[in-house]
């Protein structure tokens, strides 16, 4: 894949990659036309519905839904007895892999509910209403059960066990009894003993966070519609068509390519939309009802039912010589998993010191499961919380040893050639770039006020690559069609139509793009790990490529001149061959005119997996104020820096970055999942799970720091969607740290919290 | 429970619908007026997606009843752009890139053009308070507050041109 570094046209000065145009599907966004998840509707089609337990912990004794089936209106209802009762078996995501039994268990409880909220029926019915009507009269039997949702409780000895046959793996040996341990992860270097030995300073903390939604503003919505040939359809919002298809098949226990799913637009994801949790239950419900299903979920189903990230706790131990050197790092790390394995720990592991050069540490995670929702994926998967620990660490390390906070990063930096604390051995990252940017920024520079605080702390993420394909199709008119399988989530169809553009040498309004559906477009892996522009990218760019290879042959052919006589220049072929001197140049445009008398159509596909993303480092400086009176942190000014390798269009690299801090200041300040001491959220919504709102924020500065393109990528683009989330929660508590002069291990830093500090202070 | 018939005016053309006493005006122009652009985020009033002008008042049309709808003037995200032409604060949205995933973009438009009408010349925190009932997961509301900055300074100019 990187012999496209050498083709002319990435060599070629870049015209439109670099450049900030309007977005292909921007009209469709602003004047409401865009069809989103809950947008779509079928002739005839039924409104579904999901009954949801009301206990944490539970044993269904019995389902009773005839009362439901005898209301006028009701045309089907399902429970777990109309799915298949599937054995375990993982199966690969993008980031993550999932036990399909586990999957299909949280689509829909079978003998036992696991989190208040867990689905336990599911109702079609011609309105709403009745279906609403018709969840009451189920009657449900449940024999409750101790639950736990804290997850230290859930480790210890005697805890509620959520699943009997649950055997803790990764110990030496397969512990004798069952408990709520799914998984040790263990990452070691050197001899933690010798490197504590020999520290000067050692600071040790615990730190903690709660459980957090990806809190995409779109709830979950589709529609299913089950063909009497036993071929469905599903329209849906999520981040990868592919995986619905697949996940469905397995839930159902269908073929593949029985389904087609067709991506809706996506209003946020965050990771929290790479699962399926209706389109099974839409599915069932169409084929037993024999009418198109839709389904959409309310807020309040959002949260006691989808994502959330786990709540972890996170045991750090740093020993550094007087000079700043860290010489041993011990870390440990216990995260909710939610009602099924499967929580970010290991991620959470690899990235936790990937920042750090440093010869002796230990890094244990521990996967929990617990009485709440199955985690999802969000954004930078366990890193932020990580990080949260290791970079408050890193920073009372600092003022221990009188360094400052950008000091001590620069003397343990990892730097190309050092070897991963993951692993890998990095190259052509620009991690200590990103630091000097810091330091030579105005906000670095700038005094602080009374109660005032300034934080900074560094990120990590690994971004991904992998499995994509992309068409490109040029119309008689000499315009391009540009067909990916990657729903756009942020703005992706801009660059996709950018790189194809460039690599055409066609203007950018020329370049349509479209995300196909899962039968009009080859295999991709979802939106997800910051891959799209990488590796979506690079098959866009290898279509184009071949296109371009077809023109300049067509061009060849029409000129009677050997193949390597012509290149492309600009969007035209041009021949070199002096005895044809007086062959003008031809357009696409042209060429495409005439594109039935040099072989037919022009149109080309790549279909890749795509290697060498290029990890994404951050680091970011955040100003609070905190008011004594309240305990309210005010963030007054923020500054991130981040290695993007190449941004295609800075505008929305800029956004990604602005929404990932944006998300993290949330998680830092308010954001929370709030149990009660039946297991139940008590804050399932907007109103009390308090995200950022435009008053919460500053003007967020964005610095791209592009010294160090990736190799791989024919731009030199590297993943940026994720790490910008990874820094934050550190560099705010920082901040608010520093301001109130108290050390804040325990997020969310909400007024409350600040105020028990700032009281505890006073003495 | 019987329906409702309504009369009332949504982007300037009337519009008449049939609706149950406890639907809601969100509802009604999702599902009887077909007009999907005003997004559903919440349901409870807390997020502003669906925010829509309501007699020149910007409203959540979640937590309206649609027969309140009756004999009203009703602006939605579908009339914001006139005879083919985008609004400036269309326009600037998309110059500026303040939207990524745009499913808050039509509540935050409405909502940005009621600001404009009442304050055309409104400060960043004014402007920033007026939003805070639109949320928006994306994008950190930086472009959004330029966007709506550089719009209400092309509206004052053309208000003077």
């Amino acid at each position: 894949m990187s012999e496209t570094l050498d083709k002319p046209a990435a060599k070629a000065p870049l015209t439109i990659v670099g450049t900030r145009p309007i977005r292909p599907d921007g009209a469709d966004k602003v004047t409401g036309r865009a069809a989103f998840g809950a947008d779509f509707h079928m002739p005839g089609q039924l409104v579904g519905r999901v009954l949801r337990s009301p206990h944490a912990h539970a044993r269904i004794v019995s389902i009773d839904t005839s009362k439901a089936k005898a209301l006028p209106g009701v045309k089907a209802i399902v429970t777990a007895a109309d799915f298949p009762d599937l054995a375990s078996e993982m199966v690969e995501g993008s980031e993550a892999s999932s036990d399909i039994r586990d999957l299909s268990l949280n689509v829909m409880a079978r003998h036992k509910v696991l989190y208040h909220g867990h689905a336990v029926a599911a109702v079609a019915a011609v309105s709403g209403d009745i279906a609403e009507e018709a969840l009451a009269r189920i009657k449900v039997t449940y024999e409750v059960l101790p639950h736990v949702t804290d997850v230290e409780e859930a480790m210890a000895p005697g805890a509620p066990l959520l699943h009997d046959h649950l055997f803790t793996e990764g110990l030496e040996a397969r512990p004798a009894q069952a408990s709520n341990i799914a998984r040790k992860h263990r990452f070691v270097r050197g001899d933690l003993a010798e490197g504590f030995a020999a520290a000067d300073v050692v600071v040790e903390r615990r730190y903690d966070t709660k459980a957090t939604h990806q809190g995409y503003i779109e709830p979950h919505a589709c529609v299913a519609a089950w063909g009497e040939d036993g071929r469905c359809d599903v329209w849906c919002s999520s981040q990868g068509q592919f995986t619905i298809r697949s996940y469905c098949a397995k839930v159902l226990g269908l073929e593949t390519s029985d389904i087609r799913v067709t991506p809706a637009e996506i209003g946020g994801g965050f990771g929290g939309k790479t699962t399926v949790y209706l389109e099974p239950l839409a599915l069932a419900l169409s084929r037993a009802s024999g009418h198109p299903v839709k389904m959409v979920m309310s807020r309040e189903e959002v949260f006691r039912a989808t994502g959330p990230t786990s709540g972890g706790v996170i045991e750090v131990k740093l020993g550094a010589k007087k000079d700043g050197t860290i010489v041993a790092a011990e870390v440990e790390l216990k995260f909710q998993a939610g009602a099924f394995p499967g929580s970010p720990v290991g991620t959470a592991a690899m990235t936790a010191l990937a920042c750090y050069d440093i010869p002796n540490f230990s890094i244990v995670g521990w996967d929990v499961v617990t009485n709440t929702p199955k985690t999802a994926a969000y954004r930078a998967p366990g890193a932020p919380i990580s990080a949260f620990g290791v970079e408050s660490a890193v920073d009372e390390l600092a003022q221990k040893l009188g360094l400052d906070a950008i000091a001590i990063r620069e003397k343990n930096a990892v730097r190309d050639g050092t070897k991963a604390s993951y692993g890998p051995t990095f190259q052509n990252i620009a991690y200590v770039d990103t630091l000097k940017v810091i330091k030579d920024s105005a906000h670095w520079n700038t005094p602080l006020g009374p109660n005032q605080g300034r934080g900074f702390a560094v990120g990590f993420w690994f971004n991904v690559g992998g499995e994509s394909t992309a068409a490109v199709h040029i119309g008689e008119d000499g315009s391009a069609v540009v067909v990916t399988g990657n729903p756009d989530i942020g703005g992706s169809r801009a660059s996709m139509a950018m790189m194809a553009a460039e690599t055409l040498g066609l203007p950018i309004e020329k370049v349509r793009p479209m995300i196909a559906d899962t039968n009009a477009i080859g295999y991709s892996m979802l939106t997800g790990g910051s891959r799209v522009t990488f590796a979506t990218g690079m098959a866009v760019v290898q279509a184009a490529e071949k296109v371009v290879a077809d023109l300049r042959g067509r061009a060849a052919k029409l000129w009677d001149v050997a193949a390597d006589q012509v290149v492309w220049q600009g969007g035209q072929a041009v021949c070199l061959d002096p005895a044809k001197a007086d062959k003008k140049p031809l357009t696409i445009e042209a060429l495409a005119a005439q594109s039935a008398r040099t072989g037919g159509p022009i149109s080309a596909q790549a279909a890749i997996n795509a290697q060498g993303p290029g990890p994404g480092f951050a680091a970011h400086l955040c100003d609070v104020e905190v008011d004594p009176e309240t305990g309210v942190v005010s963030v007054l000014r923020y500054t991130a820096s981040q290695d993007v390798g190449k941004a295609i269009h800075p505008s929305y690299v800029e956004g990604q970055v602005q929404g990932g801090v944006a998300q993290g200041v949330g998680w830092a300040l308010n954001e929370e999942y709030v149990f009660d001491a039946d297991g139940r959220m008590e804050n399932a919504g907007f109103l009390d799970y308090r995200m950022p709102v435009a008053s919460d924020l500053p003007m967020l500065d964005a610095i791209l720091v592009e010294t160090a393109p990736n190799p791989r990528h024919p731009f030199g683009a590297k993943g940026v969607g994720e790490v910008p989330i990874v820094p934050p929660l550190a560099a705010v508590a920082n901040a608010v740290s520093a301001a109130i002069g108290v050390r804040m291990p325990n997020l969310p830093l909400s007024p409350p919290k600040v105020l028990a500090a700032l009281d505890a202070k006073a003495g | 429970m019987s329906k409702i018939h309504v009369t009332t005016t949504v982007n300037g053309d009337s519009a008449e619908f049939l609706a149950g006493p406890g639907v809601t005006l969100m509802d009604a122009l999702r599902d009887e007026l077909g007009l999907t652009g005003t997004k559903e985020g919440c349901g409870s009033g807390d997020c502003g997606a669906c925010s829509v002008i309501v007699d020149g008042r910007i409203v959540c049309s979640c937590l309206m009843l649609a027969p309140e709808a009756e004999g009203r003037r009703i602006e939605t995200i579908e009339g914001l752009a006139q005879g083919g032409q985008l609004h400036p604060l269309q326009q600037k949205f998309l110059e500026h890139a303040a939207l990524q995933c745009g499913f808050c973009t039509p509540g935050i438009l409405m909502a940005s053009k009621a600001l404009l009408d009442a304050n055309p010349d409104p400060t960043e925190t004014e402007a920033r308070y007026w939003l805070a009932g639109n949320l928006c997961r994306c994008t950190g509301y930086d472009k959004i507050i330029r966007a709506v900055m550089d719009a209400a300074a092309e509206l004052r100019q053309e208000r003077v041109a």
